[in-house]
């Protein structure tokens, strides 16, 4: 049904191509994290704790923020990846990345499965699915505790150098890069996915999902899809824990892990990919900090952060700075959001 | 006769003991423009989410362009073309225009699991897209948020995203619903253009759109067909104009 007199295209289209491309303050977010290395190399173990929350953030950040699956129970992944990691390196090979292949084999395993459960059924019904099947997983691997050490972790990790060529250390320095590599490398693929057909698609189930059905996505197959990629990227994110801290104990699985990376995503902001990692920053900086100063109350702090920032929201607080964004922009003569949206103020 | 475009026979659905539709058949024909109308809770709305495969029917088939489709989901009814508009726009708040058009175009070329390459740099999609937005009077919102635009706009997304499927069948519910007099006329003369190998079904409340636009009229009381018919015999139907046109001829 092509017309015949096809209509002028609209001239600003490009906009939108621009949309998914690289931005200078990616390459400074990166950079950043590059630098962390080099100026305190000290802290190189926090570096890693924090890159590896911001890829369990990320993970989670598929799931919740594209696709608006809530859930309570991301650790089961985590906690997947974490083992299967831990295991293969006790049993078989000490390579690094292909018991980071196994982990996220893993997880994405556990991750299809459980998809399929979270298909049906209203929000409360998803908390509590995830929830059991997190909580059925921590059981499992306290029961066997011939394979997972149960209560008392999974000693006896030992892992190879990266590569052949890169040894972890006590300073944790290549522990980090690793882990930020395997971040940037799986970010990039979040990155392709969310800006894809599919990644639309994911937003379309999230906003409305009998449109999205009307115009022919097939939502449960998307919520799979995106369910067992955000698994995977989770059980990456467990991997990497285990792999650069040789051990893997029941927590991993717990539910405070999945609160934890909730409060994560919450904070630096869903649906953007970059709220996993200013998030896990955050988080992990302050949790740091006023457990430096508080060590008994610092839990009260971040509550109280936490609250304050989900009542005032995060549209209020980047509103300010967004303006400023889009006026540099109109300025520059480069945008041509702002540009039209200040033509209808003006017709207004 | 030829094959109908769609073709509804027997359908029932009822709601805790409430019958919305009660064996109602209905054809219809190929490049049909064609009107169900009724009063208030007759059971339209029930009957197009009936079609589409939003609600189960409990008795009744229906068969696009012959083919059976009943057990179909929605997203496979849609895909082969049955596609619907909302009496409520059911629309995605955080996208622009183009993004909606750009996704359900993604949709219809059967690209829409892609997950590579920038839905916005696929060249096809998004310059068919932004055609669309030309032939909606939308090109001049198509950066902005849906949330953002005024109630008219939004209405010939809603219809511009049902445009984007390449419909054989469209099912068009109360299109002009809520939009103020001089905006509908945008709105009506987008429906006028569309193809005519479209098969159209229009639910509508605005009988002069309906007279206008339609050959052929069913008219639904009750969850079920009370006549059908061509436009000027309907207009002409004592019992029509008893229960719609509100002119009792009861004792």
């Amino acid at each position: 049904m092509d017309p015949t007199t096809r209509p002028a295209l609209a001239p600003n289209s490009g906009e939108f191509a621009r949309a998914s491309r690289w931005k200078a303050y990616e390459t400074v977010i990166w950079v950043v994290a590059l630098l962390a290395l080099l100026v305190f190399p000290r802290q190189a173990a926090l570096w890693n704790e924090i890159a590896i929350l911001a890829l369990f953030a990320i993970s989670l950040d598929l799931v919740l923020g594209y696709a608006g699956i809530l859930t309570l129970g991301h650790a089961a992944f985590f906690g997947t990846g974490c083992y299967a990691a831990a295991l293969f390196a006790k049993h078989g090979m000490h390579d690094p990345l292909a018991g980071l292949a196994v982990g996220i084999a893993a997880a994405a395993a556990v991750g299809f499965v459980a998809s399929f459960m979270v298909l049906r059924g209203s929000e409360l019904t998803r908390l509590m699915v995830t929830l059991g099947v997190a909580s059925i997983l921590y059981e499992i691997a306290n029961r066997f505790e011939g394979i997972t050490g149960g209560a008392d972790g999974l000693q006896g990790v030992v892992m190879g150098p990266v590569l052949g060529l890169f040894a972890f250390g006590l300073d944790a320095k290549v522990a980090y890069a690793y882990s930020l590599c395997v971040l940037f490398v799986l970010f990039l693929v979040a990155r392709h996915v969310v800006h894809s057909p599919f990644g639309f698609a994911l937003k379309a189930i999230r906003d409305n999902r009998t449109r999205a059905a009307a115009i022919g996505i097939d939502v449960g197959r998307n919520i799979v899809a995106v369910y067992t990629l955000g698994a995977a990227l989770a059980g990456a994110a467990g991997a990497l824990l285990a792999q650069t801290t040789a051990f893997a104990s029941l927590d991993v699985l717990g539910f405070d892990r999945s609160a934890d990376v909730m409060l994560v995503l919450i904070l630096g902001g869903t649906g953007y990919l970059y709220g996993g990692v200013i998030g896990a920053v955050i988080f992990r900086v302050v949790q740091n900090a006023l457990s430096a100063w508080t060590p008994q109350h610092w839990q009260f702090w971040l509550g109280l952060m936490l609250v304050v920032i989900v009542l005032i929201g995060h549209e209020r607080m980047t509103r300010r700075w967004r303006s400023l964004v889009g006026r540099v922009g109109r300025r520059r003569g480069t945008s041509p959001v702002a540009d039209s949206a200040a033509q209808s103020r003006d017709a207004r | 006769m030829s094959t109908p475009a769609l073709a509804a026979r027997g359908l029932c659905k009822s709601f805790g003991g409430i019958a919305a539709t009660q064996d109602l058949t209905i054809n219809l024909a190929q490049g049909a423009r064609h009107a169900l109308i009724g009063p208030n809770g007759a059971g339209k709305t029930t009957l197009v989410n009936l079609l589409t495969g939003l609600l189960a029917p409990s008795a009744g088939t229906i068969e696009l362009d012959g083919h059976d489709i009943t057990a179909l989901p929605t997203h496979r009814r849609a895909r082969k073309g049955l596609v619907r508009t909302f009496q409520i726009n059911q629309l995605f708040a955080a996208f622009t225009p183009l993004e909606t058009l750009a996704l359900a175009c993604a949709q219809r070329a059967g690209i829409g699991a892609r997950m590579w390459r920038a839905l916005g740099r696929r060249a096809a999609v998004v310059d068919e897209a932004a055609a669309l937005l030309a032939q909606f009077h939308l090109t001049d919102v198509m950066h902005r948020p849906v949330s953002e635009l005024a109630y008219g706009k939004r209405r010939l997304l809603e219809i511009a995203i049902a445009v984007a499927a390449r419909p054989r069948v469209l099912l068009l519910d109360e299109p002009v619903a809520g939009v103020p007099a001089g905006e509908s006329a945008e709105i009506l003369d987008t429906l006028a253009a569309l193809p005519t190998d479209v098969s159209v079904l229009l639910i509508e409340h605005d009988m002069d759109l309906v007279f206008r636009f339609a050959t052929r009229i069913s008219v639904m009381v009750n969850g079920m067909l009370l006549a059908e018919g061509s436009a000027d015999a309907i207009a002409r139907d004592p019992r029509v104009r008893a229960v719609y046109l509100g002119e009792s001829h009861h004792g």
